[in-house]
C-alpha cells in the first residue's frame, strides 16, 4: 500500500451531496478481474456524455480545476461497497478526498488503498469550496501526523479524526492483512476454545 | 451490564482487542460472488498467503449473470471470464460453489438464508453491501470491500472498531397493503440516508415481531440505504421454524441445542442504545421514491416534497419530476419485480394475488426474476408463474439482474422504472435509468395498469 505522511496540492470541488460509488464507477465497469485501470471510468456518467464526448459542465473536466485532493458534498461514499471505488479514485490520482460525512464502508475501503478520507465541519468544507473556487490554484496542505488540514492561503486550519492504528498503517504503508496473519496463533486458539 | 442483541453476538466473537485501535473479530461465515473476490483471490496468491478456513467460506454466481438461457455460455466476454475467474478460484482453494444453473445458485442473499447457512448468532461477511439481509436472523452481517474479502480469506478474521448502537421500533398494526418494502422505506424517508452510518440497527416492536422471516430481510437488507452498515431482528419462533429442516441447519439434538442458545439473545430488557427512534406502523402507508437516493421516499398519494438545495434540485432534474408533483398516473413502461430486497417467494406470491386475472398493461415491459432456482422451483409449484403467463409476464432465471444492470437488464435512457430492489441512484438500473422504489405489490399493479395507481384505493 502507498504511503502517505504529508501533502500539498490544489484541490477539485465537487459540490454534490450523496455522492454514491455508482456515480464514482458505475457496475458496468466491475467485470475486470484486476484493480487497475478503473480511473478511466471514474464518474463515467457525469464525466462524459453517451456518445463518449467530455461533459464540460462537470467540474473535473474544467481545466482550471486540477490537483490530488477531491473535496466534495456531505455522505460521500454512500451506497454499495465495491471496493472498485476506491481503485478508480486512486487509480485517477486522487491520494485525499475531503467531506463533511463518509459512508462506512468507502472510508473503510480507501483506507486500505492509501486515499486519505479527511472528515471535516460543513463549516469548514463551505470554506473549502469557496476558497478553491474564488483561487482554483489555492494550496491546500494536508499532515497526517498532525491531522491537520491547512488552507495554505488564508492560514485557515482544521483537525481531523483518524483511529491511531489505520495511523501507523498509512504512515508506514502497512495492511491490515500483515497483521490479521501476524494473529494467527491467536485466531486457532480462539477456534479451540468456542467450540 | 445489560446487553443489546448486538453486543451479544459481537463480544461472543472479538479474538483481541488491540490498545487504543480495532478489535479482532472472529467471521463465522463469509459468501462470496464473481464480482468482489477476483482481485482478492490475486492478491493472496500474489503475497503466497492460503485460504485459511475454505468450509466456512460458500460462492454463488449472481451479479453478473444473463437471466434468459442459462444453459448456453455467457455471451458477454468480460463477465464470462469473471464467471470463469470464480469457478477456477473456488476449485483451486477448495470452496464450495453453487454456480450458473446448480440447484442452489442465486442472489447470495437469498441462497443462503433458505440453505439454512444463515443462522442466528453468527457473524457473516460478504463483498456486497446489502449482507446486511442476513440481519433479519439475529445473526452480525455486513458488507465489506475487497481487501477486506482478502483480509477474511487470510485469517477468517476482520480488524474493526465496534459500532454504536441505533434501535428503530415501530409498534402497532401495518394498513392493508403495506409491505416490508414500505416499513423500511418509510423509515429510511424519515431518517435519511445516513442516519444509520456508524451504528448497527436493530428493529423491534410488534411489526417485526409479526413479520414473516421473508419481510424481516427485506427491512435489514436495506438497513444500509441509510448508513448502517447492518440491522438485526430479535431471533424467535418465527425464526427457529424457518430455519429447521434446512439443507445445511443443525439437526436433531443440535438443533435444539443451538435453540435454547439463540432465545439467550435478544436485547436484554433496560438495555441502553445509542441512539433510538418509535414509529407507529398506523402511520405508514405504501411509499415510492421520487429521486435519486433510497432517502426521497414519499407515500404513493402525497406530492414531491418542495425543498430548496441544489442536489436536491440535481435530483429532480434527473428524474424530470417537478416540485410538488404527484406520482399518481404517472405513466410507467418499466417494472422491475426480483433484488436481494424482494425476489423471495412471499414477494410473488403478493404481486401474483394482485395480477390473477388481469392482463399486462401493452406499454409495459416486465422483468419478473426470482432470487434463486429455489424460488423460481416454488413459484411453479405453487402454480404462481401460469398467474404471470396469463397475464402476459414471462419469469426469468436467477440473478441480480436489473437491480444493478451488470448484465443485458438494463433500463433504457429516461425510461421510469418502478422497481421492488434497493438503490434508485442516477444511472443505476442502466445508463440514463429513472429508478422508482416500490413494494412488490405496488410494483404488480404498475405493470397492470401502465401506470402508477394509488394502490390504497383499489385494496378489497
Amino acid at each position: 500500500m502507498d504511503i502517505f505522511v504529508k501533502l500539498t496540492s490544489t484541490a477539485i470541488p465537487l459540490s454534490i451531496e450523496n455522492v454514491d460509488t455508482d456515480q464514482i464507477i458505475p457496475a458496468r465497469f466491475l467485470k475486470a478481474t484486476n484493480r487497475e485501470g478503473f480511473g478511466k471510468n471514474l464518474f463515467r456518467d457525469w464525466r462524459f456524455h453517451k456518445d463518449g464526448t467530455a461533459n464540460q459542465d462537470f467540474i473535473m473536466n474544467n481545466t482550471t480545476y486540477s490537483g490530488s485532493i477531491l473535496v466534495a458534498g456531505d455522505n460521500f461514499g454512500c451506497g454499495s461497497s465495491r471496493e472498485h471505488a476506491a481503485w478508480a479514485l486512486h487509480d485517477y490520482g486522487f491520494k485525499v478526498v475531503v467531506s463533511s460525512f463518509f459512508a462506512d464502508i468507502f472510508k473503510g475501503n480507501a483506507l486500505n488503498n492509501g486515499v486519505l478520507p479527511i472528515q471535516v465541519s460543513p463549516e469548514y468544507l463551505q470554506e473549502l469550496f469557496n476558497q478553491i473556487k474564488k483561487d482554483p490554484n489555492t494550496q491546500i496542505e494536508v499532515d497526517l501526523e498532525s491531522q491537520k488540514i491547512t488552507i495554505l492561503a488564508i492560514d485557515s486550519s482544521s483537525t481531523f479524526e483518524i483511529n491511531s492504528y489505520k495511523k501507523t498503517c498509512l504512515i508506514n504503508g502497512y495492511d491490515d492483512i500483515d497483521f490479521l496473519t501476524s494473529n494467527k496463533e491467536a485466531i486457532q486458539t480462539f477456534e479451540k476454545e468456542r467450540i | 451490564m445489560k446487553k443489546t442483541l448486538f453486543d451479544k453476538v459481537w463480544d461472543a466473537h472479538v479474538v483481541k482487542e488491540i490498545q487504543d485501535g480495532p478489535q479482532i473479530l472472529y467471521i463465522d461465515k463469509h459468501l462470496i460472488h464473481e464480482v468482489t473476490s477476483p482481485q482478492a483471490f490475486g492478491e493472496l496468491e500474489q503475497r503466497g498467503i492460503p485460504v485459511f478456513r475454505p468450509d466456512q467460506i460458500v460462492a454463488t454466481a449472481d451479479h453478473n449473470t444473463p437471466t434468459i438461457d442459462q444453459h448456453l455460455p455467457v455471451k458477454d466476454l468480460l463477465s464470462r471470464n469473471q464467471l470463469e475467474q470464480l469457478t477456477i478460484n473456488c476449485e483451486k482453494n477448495g470452496i464450495t460453489l453453487y454456480g450458473l444453473g446448480h440447484k442452489y445458485n442465486g442472489i447470495v442473499h437469498v441462497m443462503a438464508p433458505e440453505l439454512g447457512i444463515t443462522q442466528p448468532g453468527m457473524t457473516m461477511v460478504c463483498g456486497d453491501s446489502h449482507t446486511s439481509t442476513h440481519g433479519a436472523f439475529g445473526t452480525i452481517a455486513f458488507g465489506i470491500g475487497t481487501s477486506q474479502v482478502a483480509q477474511v480469506f487470510a485469517s477468517q478474521c476482520l480488524l474493526l472498531q465496534k459500532p454504536k448502537s441505533l434501535r428503530v421500533n415501530v409498534n402497532g398494526v401495518l394498513k392493508p397493503g403495506v409491505l416490508p418494502k414500505d416499513v423500511i422505506l418509510y423509515v429510511i424517508a424519515k431518517l435519511g440516508t445516513n442516519a444509520g452510518t456508524g451504528y448497527f440497527c436493530e428493529y423491534a416492536g410488534t411489526v417485526f415481531e409479526d413479520m414473516s422471516m421473508e419481510g424481516r430481510m427485506t427491512v435489514c437488507n436495506m438497513s444500509i440505504e441509510m448508513g448502517a452498515r447492518g440491522g438485526m431482528i430479535a431471533p424467535d419462533k418465527t425464526t427457529f421454524e424457518y430455519i429447521k429442516g434446512r439443507k445445511f441447519a443443525p439437526k436433531g439434538v443440535e438443533f435444539d441445542q443451538k435453540v435454547a442458545y439463540w432465545k439467550t439473545l435478544p436485547t436484554d430488557e433496560g438495555a441502553v442504545f445509542d441512539k433510538e427512534y418509535h414509529f407507529d406502523a398506523a402511520d405508514i402507508e405504501p411509499m415510492i421514491t421520487y429521486g435519486t437516493n433510497p432517502g426521497m421516499g414519499i407515500k404513493i398519494s402525497e406530492n414531491i416534497p418542495s425543498e430548496n438545495n441544489p442536489s436536491f434540485e440535481k435530483s429532480l432534474a434527473y428524474m424530470n419530476f417537478e416540485k410538488g408533483q404527484s406520482l399518481i398516473d404517472q405513466k410507467i413502461n418499466f417494472v422491475f419485480i426480483g433484488s436481494c430486497t424482494n425476489s423471495r417467494i412471499e414477494d410473488f406470491r403478493v404481486a401474483a394475488s394482485y395480477i390473477k386475472g388481469k392482463k399486462k398493461a401493452d406499454n409495459v415491459t416486465a422483468w419478473f426474476v426470482p432470487g434463486s432456482q429455489q424460488v423460481a422451483q416454488q413459484i411453479t409449484e405453487e402454480g404462481l408463474n401460469k398467474v404471470f403467463e396469463e397475464a402476459g409476464f414471462q419469469l426469468r432465471q436467477p440473478g441480480c439482474s436489473a437491480c444493478l444492470a451488470m448484465n443485458d437488464d438494463k433500463i433504457p435512457e429516461g425510461e421510469y422504472c418502478v422497481s421492488t430492489s434497493n438503490r434508485n441512484f442516477e444511472g443505476r438500473q442502466g445508463q440514463g435509468s429513472r429508478t422508482i422504489l416500490a413494494s412488490p405489490l405496488v410494483a404488480a399493479a404498475t405493470a397492470i395498469e401502465g401506470k402508477i395507481i394509488d394502490i390504497t384505493k383499489h385494496l378489497n
